[in-house]
Formats: structure tokens, C-alpha cells, sequence
């Protein structure tokens, strides 16, 4: 057994971590007898002792063993007891390991693997993404039935996870169980639908793989995502790239018109001469009516591409020049079957370049370009070398190689070909030999002006001394004779002598054949054929027994004279050949030839039927066709439909409407165009920096952007403060606004009206007849818009890196702008954009301690928003998180005492604001004030002691604070949703103090916007534990709704829900770190009385908001 | 025992995931490891690739892609191993091939090597890639940058630690990687010496023919970086004629639009080794063909002797000198043995492969290498219809043959000054002159 040599390392290993753990006594013989099958019981029952014992570095020695069982295919699966108890380990590689156990072990063993259950769902709302993640994984990959329902509900928990890694993750979940219970489709679509708008790169290829997997019908979901894909692509993964590039394939088939219409008519009308494979002529009638009746539809008009159709061709393009074979050969079928004819060539360089990778990349990549070449040879053909072959070359690669070059061949370019497969033929390869002679009778068929020259060439390879040359020779002669066979003769007679020499049955079958079928241009040696044969009968092989009796057959009816006793001679052993085909020709042949009174009509016709004039076979390529198939598909490389295969639909008569793709703005037109361009910002590190911006990309990204502009400035006509921000951006992207405009235009006269348009009117009649109703239906669908944003801003700034990455590509843009160009237009334009940006971002995370720079823009915009707020909500109290708390309400803590500081005193306070380096972090705000009468200096943190999962960012050290003054810093902590506190040294140049902070669970929240719809819907998914409910009475000074919302925001950073009662409150925010969902609701009775209810997925923070509220409330 | 198990269970309906399985063979056709992502494959699906490899005699000849009644197989050939993949619908090819070279690729740089015996005496660390690097079939972490994050590479020293203490080879924090926004680099990286050197190699194809012309030639390139930056620099990469590149496919981390507009290559490198991008310098006559090979190679009709005479001199060198000069031919099969005398260089022939290599050495221009000699034939059996080809390797130092220069290397984003280096190299690539 050549695993031997393993166990015995393996015992070495492990006498190495016996010799400090003498505990176990088993362990010394486990060592000699592991090798032996029929020692698998003891090794197993050291292997659970191992397991259970309390030691790590065993148990982690056991499952490493354990995995090297399972690598091996044997089984372990005796040992799940054991195993399983080791879930919940701390040690993460004992754990990983676990979880390649489980995985592969929990279908057998569905009992036990139940056990695990409870573990995964703690860690699924671990502060750790990673742990979340890989706790998911492991979760959706236990295929048990039962717990099918705990599944989805991990998956949709997932889906809204902060961290985009984690929402990758439930994406790959989709699909584990989508295959466990295809009933839970409708359900994970809707997941599908809601990563779909995701705009993580990160997470774009695994749902557009779930989508692929689960509802590759549902076309639909795309299209409000198909920008932002093309948008994404360049920057998604190698892998997720492929994916995506394929489904758009298959997406602009459906949606967009053929780019080649007009070139395809024109193909048909003058090139049926120059295909070589006739494919034109065999076409029905009807089906040239069809292409008739498109041509008159593309003469009536003229094709114009759809902008989304050229946006998918330019932003994939770059792609040509990825790295990973599969990419390319992605971008390259998408181009093959979406992209106007002359612009296919570009992916030609591409292919070619792929030709130098491993073997097997060339093998799929040349089964690619033989079917391209077919129907567009020219793509290929400066690249006519590079398929030329060495005799290093694998066979296989030689044969389509081969193939390639055939197909290549033209009138211009044989003769280099055939040189080229002169010195084929002389190989050693003779499987490779044999293809090239077939080659030459292609080329010879295909090339009317070199055929005589193939046809001498592969005459003088019949006296080649190999045989299975000569063969291969003979059946491409054959085949070439049949078109012209009186002009041959010669060739024929030189080819009857062969039969004496040449024992390849196939080859034999067609000499008897072809002298059969021209018996009357050999006369005279033709008998001669027969006799021989008739000789050797019963020692040739079938196909050869059957053409010697079709060759005595041809002969009695042209030359019976001859050969009517031979004929019977040969009938007659053929009458009693082992083979039934053989007989049963013999019988029919001479039913057939021989008349006799029983015979009927049909040997009156027996000439006709055996010597009608046959026509000349085409010889055409294996891969004539094959495009119907995807390129690059795995249906493709078999020829066959392989399971799972999505048809590549045919081009639409005429284009679906486009304007389903336009996608629709929320009204906070402002923040929410500008905040797509920050994350795009984000999103697109590397492409977008100051030199590319201009670039055909960056266009195609302001041309789609501008869409969204455009429709958002449509839709928000009656906001005036912010037209003067806007300009801006307007500007920018004028001209495809005006494109797009133009569109719309066509839009709004074929459709009645889009859901924008309708906002847009709604709002515009609204400014007539300001009818109150009208107006709460339009504030409510404004805090609809709002929470929409809300989410994707959440998500967007999840990731800590992007932001610290954006403001330091910010920063060395502007030193590169500063120091190298030249001031050209572009760099000041450039400029001016980046400090437009820079004032975006500030808006959405606001610094405590803004540059100057950044103020005024900042204040403008937020005073604006507050008056537009003001103008359209129905209370003050409602919408805007700044009006909710009043400044003053922030209650300030105590951090470092005067005394105990000596002189210095710091107060810290939650500012609430969202802490911009980190979203999952809790911005705290602190005060210094220095009491004392000398400077203070370098005041920053230091050793940070946290429980497990916190993080702190800490604030900037303060070089000097002088004697007498305050001044303030940010920090930010990452509480992972619990009130331990964090603790710290607080230092300064000659001291240093412990002070921790705890934060109040309400500050472990921020606020959500929601509608009273969403409200009740997420209220209905929290019920049993996760709903707490307590009776109170108000205190006397709170019984308006007015003091509740004061307390209850003060109490916690929540924000107030509309709700139509006005004997309910409703507060609603999410936990920071974990993003879970915090509902409140107080409802007020007579007299004081009031319920509160909590309704919270975490049911501590649950519980001790109750207690917060209640006290807040009832003081 | 494992294929008992699989017996009793119905064959499922085909699952959705990209890859099902990996099955790992040997050259002996041995399967060593295999590992599932779903429900397992019973290993005699292999059965059906074995039966594809005894026909096929050639590894290299193994079709990469097989049907099966219920699976299609998607095998590669590396270091002597089959990767073999188990795949149920439809996937593009390709991909999976890319992957499976890609955890070649992976265990190559974590173990140094990409063999049998290295593969099973680290196991666990194998299962622990494949588990990061394919969730549910489809790819998951592939950056060998993000995965030694999560999983150390072993390191002699490590190991033996480990087995002292228990210790693991898991990351003890969790990677950040993975989501910073540059995938392909770690955080916090932290060197004491900082530097970056790029080597531009250059490999010359070419078929040569009877008489010494050139029936076709080309470079491929590529730019192999070492880079071992602390922090997040930002580097820009300049040539001096750039346009002479003619095709050319980039790491991810290049930025694309940077080098359409200006033909610089702009990019925060991943840690470590890489290559940064590879290129294609096409146009027959630019090429320069640095050696000229004179043979004559016979075999005489009637008796059992042929001879061979070779003789290499240099052609196009830009004055440089020619080393690691090379020859292998594959003679015909009915070739016993040879009796040579190599005036430069020493000769081997062996007799069960019929391969026959001529190591040069440095080539002298004043006295040029010869081969000559006598080469003895099995009797009976006719001569070979086809003179062997010759395959030439060789090196020469300090040079780009298509003559291709890096201006200059700057570096953004960081403050420290590094220590910047390029080195050049020509190599003949598949370089073969016909006979």
C-alpha cells in the first residue's frame, strides 16, 4: 500500500506529541498497528479517546488524523459522537476542522448532527464576520431536511448583513438550499432579488450565480441591475466576472436587437458561393421568407445600437486582457455572439495569446476558435502561425491545431498550408499523420484551384512504406474521385494494384468501392478485383465483405459476361457467413440482380438502384454548427446539451422596451445621486483614478449615472435649495443628459407614464392644489425612499478599508494633481470634482471636526435638508434625526475626574453621529479640559483592554493642550452590541489614567427610518421571546406624545415611525454592530397608563432597553 | 468499504454547484486524495478517466474534459499528478481548469513544490485550502496573499513547533483581507528592507526549417515582480518603447485605463512574488533569432547506421553572450544507441525515452560546438520516414531580445525610499528547428 509510508510519519508525529502526555495509555500500540485494516476498530477507539480527553493538542492530533481518513475516501463517520462535542471549540483550527467533519459526515448522521444545530446559530450573530460566515457556510452545507426553515431564516439574516463577506456567503447558501428543498424557491428569490442591488463586488458574482442556479427565467430581476453590473464588472472577481459575463450574454440576446441584421441579409444575398459548407443553400424556404421578411423590417429601419448594448461591450472589453483563461474566453464568447461584426476581432489577439497556456487551456480555447473560424475566418487569419505545429505538441492539441488551419484555408493562403502539412505528413505521430491527410482532402474539396495538387500529393503518399498512411490516403482519394472520377482513371487502376499489399479493412472497403462504382472506367481489371477477392472472402473483415459483395453485384449488372459464376460464387459464401448483415446483403443482392419469375418489378430497376449517380461527399468540419451552442460552454465542447445548460436565445424581431432598465431615484435626489457616485468612487478603486476618469468607461459610468440624474431632477422639480448643489453634477454629464432626455421623451410617448414620471406629476399637481391628503401620501412616500437609502448607505460603508482607502486615494490625487501635470483642463476639472466629493463624503460621515474647507457645503446642505423636511412633513418630530435630538439632550459622562486627572478632566458623550471610519463603531465623543495651570501634551490612549470582538479606533493624539483650554476628539468602538465596557489608559506626556467607558444600551443603536407597513412587517417576524411588553403608568409630566418621544430618544438613539394612531409611538433603530432590528412601541391608555413593547432579536439588548425606557418614562 | 457506502444511496438529481469533487491520481494511477463538497462521489467515477488514460498512453493526450453517464470529468496534468474534477451541469470548461491550475498553483507556493509525497505529508493544511478556496463549488478565496492569511504555509521550523507545543497552523487572527479593497494585497504588511525588483523575461518561439529560414517567430514575455513594500504603495511603472508590445494581459491589480491612456503600468502590488503582466511581441522579421543551427542527419537506406553532425553558431546576439546553449532531439524509435564526440559540451542519449540532449554550455564564438558521430540502428526495420526535429533552449543574460526597456519605477503613497531593481533575460522558449 503506498499509504504505508504516510502512517508511519503520522506515528512519528504522534509519538512526538505522546512523549509530553503520558496520560494516554492506549496511544503507544496505536502507532504500530494503524497501516492494518483490520485494526480500524482499536485505532478508532484511540482515536475517541484521543477526542475526549481535555487536552487541545490531542483532540487537534485526533482531527487531523481524522481528516487524513477522510482524504483517503475512508470512513469515519463511527466517530461523530465524539466529534461532534468539539464544535463549539475555542481553537479555530480545531474547529475548522470540526466543520470539514461535519460537513462531510452530517447527512449520514442527521440525529447527531441536530446537536450542532444551536452552536452555528450562536455563532451566527458573532461580532466577527468571519465567524458569521463561516458559520453560515457550515450551517447550509449540513444537507438535513429539518432544518430547512432555520436555513432560510440564517440566509435572509445574512442577506442583510453589514459585511459584504457575510452577504457573499448567503448567497452561496441560496443555492446549498435550493438543491436540500427546491419548494423554498419563491422565498430565496426574494433574497435574490434583495442581493441582486447590492453593490458590493464582492458580492455580485455569487448572486448572480444563485440567480443563475435558482430563477434563470426570471430575466426581469435584472433589469434594474444591468448597469450597475457592467458598472461593477471590471472590479468583481476573476470567477464572479465569468459568471456575470455569461448571464449578460444570454440577458442581451433577449433584450437587445441583432447588431449584425443588415450584414447577415448581405451575407445571404452574395455569399452562398464562399461558404464551403453550403449551410445557406440547405436552408428551408420559410426560413429565407423569415430572413426576407427582417431584411425589410432593417430596411425600414436602420439599426441603432442600444446604449446598454454598447455599454456591455465596452466595459467588457478591458476584461480581454485578464490574466485568468476563463475570463477571456468569457468576454470573448459574449463578443462572438453579441458584437457587431466588425468588432469582433478584437477578441482574436486575446485567443491567440491563451494558446501559450497550459495544455489543457489550449485545448478548450482551440475547440473555440475551430467553431469560430467557421463562421468568421477572417478574425483568425493573421494569426495563421500561430497554428502552425510543433512536433512537441500533444496530439491532441496537434489535431485541432489542424483543424484550425483548415478551416483557415483560403485561395490566398494554401499554398503556405499545404507546405506546412508537407512536413506534417513525414511526423511520427501517425494518429497525427493520418489527420493531416484528411486535412488535405478538406483543403482539396473546399479549394477547387489545388485539388488536382492535393489529389497528386496524396497519390504519391499511397507507396508510403506505413500502411495506415497509405489507408488514410486511399479514403480521402475515394472521396475525392467521387467528384470527378472520369478524369482519374489512372489513379483508379494505380489504387486496384493496392489491394495486394493493403490490409487496413477501411481502406480495402474503398478501393472495392470506388472500383465498383467506376467499374466502367477500369473494364478490364475490375473482374480481375472480384476474383481476388472472391478468393480471400471468408479471411476479410465485414465492411470489406460487404463492399466485395456490392463490388460483384455492380459488376453482374454492367459486365455479367465476366462474372456470373463469380458473383454467385461469392453470394453463396456469403449465404453462409457467420455475420447476419452479411447474409442478409446476400440475399437481398441477389433477390435483386439475379431475375427470376418470383423476382418482382424491382430487379427491372436493380441498375438504377446500385448505379445511380451518387453525389460527391462534402467533407466538413466536426465543428461545422457547433455555435448554436454558448462558446465556451461545456455543452459546446461535448457537442452535446449538458444538464443545466441555459439555450442562448435568438436575437429578438424587435427590442423590447429599454426604458425598464432606467433605474428609479429615490426623491432625495441629492444624497442619493451623490452617494452612487461615492460608492462608485469605492467601489472602483483602481479604474477611476484622475487620468482614467475620462476614459470610454468612465463615460459609459457618467452616461448611466447622468440617467439617474437626469430622472431624479425630473422627479424633484419643487426643490429648489438644492438645484444650486446640483448644477454641479449637472453640468458634468450635459451631454448624454441630453441623450437621455431625448430617450425619455420616447419613453413617455410609447409608455403612459413610469413610476418617476408619476411621482413627478403627482408632485407637480400636488404644488397646484396642495390638498392635504395628497400631502401625507407624499411624505409617506418619501420615509419610504428614505429607508431605501438608508440601507444601501448602511451597507455601501460597511467595510472600514474603503473609506480609509477612498480618503487616501483623495489624498494622493491631490498631491499628483499638484505635482506633475501641468494644470490642463482635465486636471482642474478633476479638481473641482474632488473637492465636490470631498464635501459628499463629509456628508454622509460627518467628522466631528470638519476641515474649514468643508463647513459651509456642509451646513448649506443639511440646513436645506431640514427645511425641505420641514415643508413636507406633517410634525417636526417625525423624520429628521437632528430634529429628534435636541442637542442639549446628549447626556455627557464622566471619564476622567478633575482630581483624579490632576488638573485635566475629560467628559465623553455618544454624539450619535455615524463614526465614519467604521460604521459598525459607536463615535464617542470626548471633552478634554485641562483645569490645571501648565500645558498638557501628547495626549492619547493606550493599552486598550477589550472582551473578545471589540475593536476601539482611537482618537488622534493632541500634541498640546494649553493650560486653561478644552478641546475635543472622536474615537470610535466597536461595543459588538454588549454594555461591557471598553477600558483604556488615558496618557498623557507624564501621566497616565484608567478609565473606561460603558456605554447605555441605548447607545448601541442607530436610528432606521421605516413605515408603518415595514414597521408591522418586521413587528410580525419578532414575536414570542424576541417580543418583551410591559405595563406602565406615565409619569405625570410625560403623558403627552410629544414628552414620550423626547424620553424615549433621549433614553436611546432611536428613530419615530409614522403611525397612523395617535395613542402609539413607535421607535425603530438598529444594534450598530450586528445591524439586528430594535423596535419600540408605547402604546398610552387613560389616566397614565401605557404599554411598552420592545420587539427585538437580541433579546438582552431587548431586556435592558425595557428597563431604560421604562425608567425614562416613568420618572 | 467506501464504495459500499456510495452503492446504496440513489443517484441524486444533478446539484447545482461548479465542481462537486476533486479527486487526486497519480502518474501510476493511484488516487491519493480526494475531497467533496457535497455528498460523495464514489471513487469509481474514476474508472472511466483511467480507461480514457490507458488509451490515450500520452498524459499529455488525456482528454481534459469527459462525459460520463452521470458526470463530466475536468482533469489537468501537473507535476506528474492528475487533478481530477467531478462536475454534474454545465460550467464553462475553462473555468474549472483555471481553477484547478490555480490550486496547483497554491500548493506549488505553500509547499514549494506540487508532488505526490508533498501533498500527503500535509494534508490538513491541503483540506484546509480546498475548504477556503471553493464554498459549495464555486470559488471562494484564490489569492494566495488572502489565503496565507487565513492558513500559514508550513515552514520547517513552524512544524516543528507545532508538534512541540500543539500549536496550529490557523492564522490566530482572522484575515482582513478579504475585504480590503485591494483583494490581492494584506494589510499592515511591514518590512525593514524595502524593495522592489521585476525581472522582464523573454521567451523566443520559433519553427525553423531545412534550410535555416524562419518559418515562424515570435516573444512572449512576461514581468515577474518580487515585491516586499511595507504599507500600501502605489507604483507606477514606465518603458521605454512601449508600444512595441503587441498584446499583453495584466495581474488584477494593474489598472487598466491608466495603461490605455499612457502606457504605464500603475498598480498597488500584492505582496511577495507575482507576475505583473505577460506580453506578446509579434511580427516576424523583428524577431531576432540569436543562434543558427547546421545539420545534417541521415539514415542510410540499406544497414543499420545513420549519422548526425550539428553544429550551433551564434546569429543575432546584440552582443551578448549565449549560455545554457542546449539541444534535445527525439530520435525515431528504431534509434538503439549513438556513438558521438561533442567538441564542446557532453552529450546523453537515453535509450528508453530515445531522447537525446547535448548540454552546451556557453557558446564560443571563435570555436563553435560541434556534434558529430555515427548512430546505430535497429536491423530490419525500415528508416524512418521523418528526421527528428531539434528543440533548443538557452539563455542569454541582460538582455530583452525585442529590445523593450523599463524607464523608470516610481513609487506613490509611501514615504521611504526603496530599493528598485530590474533585471532582463532572454530564454528560447519552443524553439525548434526542423530537420
Amino acid at each position: 500500500m503506498s499509504t504505508a509510508a504516510l502512517y508511519n510519519d503520522q506515528g512519528a508525529a504522534e509519538a512526538a506529541v505522546e512523549a509530553g502526555q503520558e496520560t494516554t495509555p492506549t496511544s503507544s500500540s496505536s502507532g504500530a498497528a494503524f497501516g492494518l485494516f483490520s485494526t480500524d476498530f482499536k485505532k478508532n477507539e484511540d482515536l475517541k479517546e484521543m477526542l475526549e480527553s481535555n487536552k487541545e493538542s490531542l483532540k487537534l492530533e485526533a482531527m487531523k488524523r481524522i481528516v487524513q481518513l477522510i482524504s483517503k475516501g475512508k470512513n469515519a463517520s463511527e466517530l461523530f459522537p465524539a466529534i461532534v462535542k468539539n464544535v463549539a471549540s475555542k481553537n479555530i483550527e480545531l474547529k475548522k476542522l470540526v466543520y470539514v467533519y461535519l460537513v462531510r459526515y452530517a447527512e449520514e448522521q442527521q440525529d447527531l448532527a441536530l446537536l450542532s444545530i444551536s452552536t452555528f446559530q450562536r455563532a451566527l450573530k458573532d461580532p466577527n464576520q468571519f465567524i458569521r460566515a463561516s458559520a453560515l457556510r457550515v450551517l447550509s452545507s449540513i444537507r438535513v431536511p429539518i432544518i430547512v426553515p432555520i436555513m432560510m431564516l440564517a440566509i435572509k439574516e445574512a442577506a442583510a448583513d453589514l459585511s459584504p463577506y457575510v452577504r457573499k456567503t448567503s448567497a452561496h447558501a441560496i443555492q446549498k438550499l435550493h438543491s436540500l428543498d427546491p419548494d423554498q424557491k419563491e422565498q430565496l428569490i426574494e433574497v435574490i432579488e434583495k442581493l441582486l442591488k447590492d453593490k458590493s463586488t464582492l458580492v455580485a458574482g455569487s448572486v448572480v450565480m444563485a440567480f443563475e442556479e435558482v430563477c434563470p427565467d426570471r430575466i426581469d430581476l435584472i433589469h434594474k441591475n444591468y448597469r450597475k453590473l457592467c458598472n461593477l464588472l471590471v472590479d468583481v472577481e476573476e470567477w464572479g466576472q465569468v459568471v456575470i459575463i455569461n448571464m449578460l450574454t444570454r440577458y442581451a440576446r433577449t433584450q437587445f436587437l441583432n447588431p449584425n441584421i443588415n450584414e447577415s441579409l448581405l451575407e445571404e444575398g452574395s455569399g452562398g458561393e464562399k461558404m464551403f459548407y453550403g449551410s445557406d443553400e440547405d436552408e428551408d424556404e420559410d426560413e429565407k421568407e423569415k430572413k426576407a421578411e427582417a431584411a425589410a423590417i432593417a430596411k425600414r429601419k436602420p439599426y441603432v445600437m442600444d446604449p446598454d448594448h454598447r455599454l456591455l461591450l465596452r466595459n467588457t472589453k478591458p476584461l480581454l486582457q485578464s490574466r485568468n483563461a476563463a475570463v477571456v474566453m468569457a468576454v470573448a464568447q459574449l463578443y462572438f455572439h453579441l458584437a457587431p461584426k466588425a468588432e469582433v476581432g478584437v477578441i482574436a489577439k486575446a485567443l491567440v495569446r491563451l494558446l501559450r497556456s497550459h495544455s489543457e487551456v489550449q485545448f478548450v480555447v482551440l475547440q473555440n476558435v475551430a467553431t469560430m473560424t467557421i463562421k468568421r475566418r477572417g478574425m483568425f487569419e493573421p494569426y495563421l502561425k500561430s497554428f502552425y505545429i510543433r512536433s512537441t505538441d500533444p496530439t491532441q492539441i496537434k489535431v485541432l491545431k489542424l483543424e484550425v488551419l483548415t478551416n483557415l484555408a483560403n485561395e490566398t493562403n494554401i499554398s503556405t498550408i499545404l507546405r506546412e502539412f508537407q512536413t506534417y505528413i513525414k511526423s511520427m505521430d501517425k494518429d497525427f499523420v493520418a489527420a493531416t491527410i484528411q486535412a488535405i482532402g478538406r483543403c482539396a474539396t473546399n479549394i477547387g484551384e489545388v485539388r488536382d495538387t492535393c489529389l497528386n500529393g496524396l497519390v504519391q503518399l499511397l507507396s508510403n512504406r506505413d500502411e495506415l498512411v497509405v489507408a488514410e490516403s486511399v479514403v480521402v482519394i475515394k472521396k475525392l474521385l467521387q467528384m470527378q472520377p472520369e478524369k482519374h482513371s489512372d489513379i483508379i487502376k494505380h489504387m486496384a494494384k493496392l489491394t495486394d499489399n493493403i490490409q487496413v479493412p477501411m481502406a480495402r472497403a474503398s478501393i472495392l468501392w470506388l472500383i465498383g462504382e467506376y467499374c466502367e472506367h477500369v473494364p478490364r481489371i475490375a473482374p480481375d478485383v472480384l476474383r481476388k477477392m472472391a478468393k480471400s472472402f471468408t479471411n476479410e473483415e465485414d465492411i470489406v465483405k460487404l463492399q466485395i459483395i456490392n463490388l460483384a453485384a455492380k459488376l453482374y449488372l454492367t459486365n455479367s459476361k465476366q462474372t456470373k459464376l463469380l458473383t454467385q460464387y461469392v453470394l453463396n459464401l456469403a449465404k453462409y457467413d457467420q455475420n447476419y448483415d452479411i447474409r442478409d446483403r446476400a440475399r437481398f443482392v441477389r433477390q435483386l440482380i439475379v431475375p427470376t419469375e418470383k423476382s418482382g418489378a424491382l430487379s427491372k430497376y436493380a441498375k438504377k438502384l446500385f448505379l445511380a449517380l451518387k453525389p460527391a461527399p462534402v467533407l466538413e468540419s466536426p465543428f461545422k454548427d457547433r455555435d448554436h451552442f454558448q462558446l465556451g460552454s461545456l455543452s459546446h465542447l461535448l457537442n452535446a446539451k449538458a444538464g443545466g445548460y441555459q439555450e442562448l436565445p435568438e436575437w429578438p424581431e424587435a427590442a423590447p422596451d429599454p426604458s425598464v432598465r432606467n433605474v428609479e431615484v429615490p426623491e432625495w435626489t441629492k444624497c442619493s445621486s451623490r452617494e452612487k457616485r461615492k460608492e462608485k468612487k469605492v467601489e472602483k478603486p483602481f479604474y477611476s483614478d484622475s487620468e482614467g476618469e475620462s476614459g470610454p468607461t468612465e463615460s459609459a459610468d457618467s452616461e448611466s449615472d447622468s440617467a439617474s440624474t437626469t430622472d431624479s431632477a425630473s422627479a424633484s422639480v419643487s426643490e429648489e435649495s438644492e438645484s444650486g448643489l446640483e448644477s454641479e453634477s449637472e453640468e458634468e454629464s450635459e451631454t448624454e443628459e441630453e441623450e437621455e432626455d431625448k430617450k425619455e421623451k420616447k419613453n413617455q410617448k410609447k409608455e403612459p407614464k413610469k413610476p418617476v414620471q408619476e411621482s413627478e406629476s403627482e408632485q407637480s399637481s400636488e404644488e397646484e392644489d396642495r390638498k392635504p391628503e395628497k400631502r401625507s401620501k407624499k411624505l409617506k412616500s418619501d420615509s419610504e425612499s428614505d429607508s431605501v437609502e438608508d440601507e444601501g448607505s448602511e451597507s455601501e460603508s460597511s467595510p472600514s478599508e474603503s473609506e480609509d482607502f477612498e480618503s487616501e486615494a483623495v489624498v494622493t490625487k491631490k498631491k499628483k494633481a499638484a505635482e506633475s501635470k501641468p494644470p490642463s483642463k482635465s486636471v482642474r476639472k478633476e479638481e473641482k470634482k474632488e473637492k465636490k466629493e470631498m464635501s459628499l463624503l463629509d456628508l454622509d460621515d460627518f467628522e466631528p471636526t470638519p476641515s474649514p474647507q468643508v463647513t459651509p457645503v456642509n451646513t448649506l446642505l443639511s440646513n436645506s435638508l431640514a427645511t425641505d423636511l420641514e415643508g413636507l412633513s406633517l410634525s417636526d418630530s417625525i423624520l429628521s434625526p437632528a430634529t429628534i435630538i435636541p442637542s442639549g439632550a446628549l447626556k455627557n459622562y464622566e471619564l476622567l475626574h478633575r482630581i483624579t486627572g490632576e488638573g485635566l478632566s475629560v467628559e465623553y458623550c455618544f454624539s450619535r453621529q455615524p463614526f465614519s471610519p467604521d460604521a459598525n463603531m459607536v463615535a464617542v465623543q470626548l471633552q478634554f479640559t485641562n483645569n490645571s495651570t501648565s500645558d498638557t501634551k501628547n495626549l492619547h490612549m493606550e493599552d486598550v483592554r477589550l472582551q473578545s470582538g471589540m475593536r476601539v479606533k482611537e482618537f488622534p493624539e493632541i500634541e498640546l493642550l494649553p493650560a486653561g483650554e478644552m478641546t475635543s476628539a472622536v474615537m470610535g468602538i466597536d461595543f459588538c452590541d454588549s454594555t461591557q465596557a471598553a477600558n483604556f489608559q488615558l496618557c498623557s506626556h507624564t501621566k497616565k489614567f484608567f478609565v473606561s467607558i460603558q456605554p447605555p444600551v441605548g447607545e448601541l443603536m442607530r436610528p432606521v427610518f421605516l413605515t408603518e407597513n415595514e414597521f408591522k412587517k418586521e413587528q410580525g417576524q419578532l414575536m414570542g421571546m424576541n417580543e418583551i411588553t410591559e405595563k406602565l403608568t406615565l409619569d405625570v409630566k410625560c403623558r403627552n406624545e410629544h414628552a414620550i418621544v423626547q424620553r424615549v430618544t433621549t433614553a436611546a438613539n432611536l428613530s419615530r415611525v409614522p403611525c397612523g394612531s395617535d395613542k402609539e409611538c413607535r421607535f425603530a433603530g438598529r444594534t450598530v454592530t450586528s445591524s439586528s432590528l430594535v423596535l419600540v412601541t408605547v402604546a398610552t391608555r387613560e389616566e397614565g397608563a401605557a404599554q411598552l413593547m420592545v420587539n427585538c432579536e437580541k433579546m438582552v439588548i431587548g431586556t435592558m432597553l425595557v428597563k431604560d425606557i421604562l425608567l425614562a418614562l416613568t420618572q | 468499504m467506501e464504495q459500499q457506502l456510495d452503492g446504496q444511496k440513489p443517484v441524486q438529481k444533478a446539484s447545482p454547484e461548479m465542481i462537486h469533487s476533486l479527486f487526486l491520481i497519480n502518474h501510476s494511477g493511484d488516487i491519493f486524495l480526494e475531497k467533496h463538497w457535497k455528498s460523495v462521489i464514489s471513487r469509481s467515477v474514476c474508472d472511466y478517466f483511467f480507461e480514457a488514460k490507458e488509451k490515450a498512453e500520452d498524459p499529455e493526450n488525456v482528454p481534459p474534459v469527459l462525459q460520463t453517464p452521470h458526470h463530466y470529468l475536468i482533469s489537468i496534468y501537473r507535476g506528474k499528478l492528475f487533478f481530477l474534477s467531478v462536475v454534474q451541469t454545465e460550467v464553462p470548461p475553462l473555468f474549472v481548469i483555471e481553477f484547478l491550475h490555480r490550486v496547483a498553483d497554491t500548493f506549488q507556493e505553500y509547499f514549494g513544490e506540487c508532488s505526490e509525497s508533498v501533498i500527503k505529508d500535509n494534508v490538513v493544511i491541503v483540506y484546509e485550502l480546498l475548504e477556503e478556496m471553493l464554498d459549495n463549488g464555486f470559488p471562494l478565496a484564490t489569492e494566495s496573499n488572502v489565503l496565507k492569511e487565513m492558513i500559514r504555509p508550513p515552514t520547517i521550523l513552524r512544524s516543528v513547533v507545532n508538534t512541540l507545543t500543539g500549536g496550529s497552523n490557523v492564522g490566530d487572527t482572522l484575515p482582513t483581507g478579504q475585504l480590503s479593497i485591494i483583494p490581492w494585497r494584506r494589510a499592515g504588511v511591514k518590512y525593514t528592507n524595502n524593495e522592489a525588483y521585476f525581472d522582464v523575461i523573454e521567451e523566443i518561439d520559433a519553427i525553423v526549417d531545412k534550410s535555416g529560414t524562419t518559418v515562424f517567430a515570435e516573444i512572449q514575455g512576461v514581468i515577474e515582480a518580487c515585491v516586499r513594500l511595507s504599507g500600501m504603495p502605489d507604483l507606477t511603472l514606465s518603458f521605454m518603447n512601449p508600444r512595441l508590445l503587441d498584446d499583453m494581459s495584466f495581474h488584477p491589480c494593474v489598472r487598466f485605463k491608466r495603461w490605455e491612456a499612457e502606457r504605464v503600468l500603475s498598480f498597488i502590488p500584492p505582496d511577495g512574488n507575482f507576475r505583473l503582466m505577460s506580453y506578446h511581441v509579434s511580427s516576424q522579421n523583428l524577431v531576432a533569432i540569436p543562434v543558427y543551427v547546421k545539420q545534417n542527419i541521415s539514415f542510410l537506406e540499406t544497414g543499420s547506421c545513420g549519422r548526425l553532425e550539428i553544429t550551433i553558431g551564434p546569429k543575432q546576439t546584440m552582443g551578448k553572450m549565449v549560455e545554457a546553449l542546449m539541444a534535445t532531439i527525439h530520435m525515431p524509435k528504431s534509434v538503439l544507441s549513438v556513438s558521438l564526440t561533442a567538441s564542446q559540451g557532453s552529450y546523453t542519449y537515453d535509450i528508453t525515452t530515445k531522447i537525446l540532449i547535448w548540454d552546451i554550455g556557453r557558446l564560443n564564438p571563435q570555436k563553435l560546438p560541434n556534434l558529430r558521430g555515427s548512430l546505430s540502428m535497429q536491423t530490419g526495420v525500415p528508416k524512418p520516414e521523418e528526421n527528428p526535429s531539434i528543440n533548443i533552449d538557452l539563455k542569454i543574460q541582460q538582455l530583452a531580445i525585442s529590445g523593450l526597456k523599463v524607464s523608470r519605477l516610481d513609487m506613490y503613497g509611501e514615504k521611504y525610499k526603496p530599493f528598485k531593481g530590474v533585471k532582463y533575460l532572454t530564454k528560447a522558449g519552443k524553439f525548434q528547428v526542423r530537420t
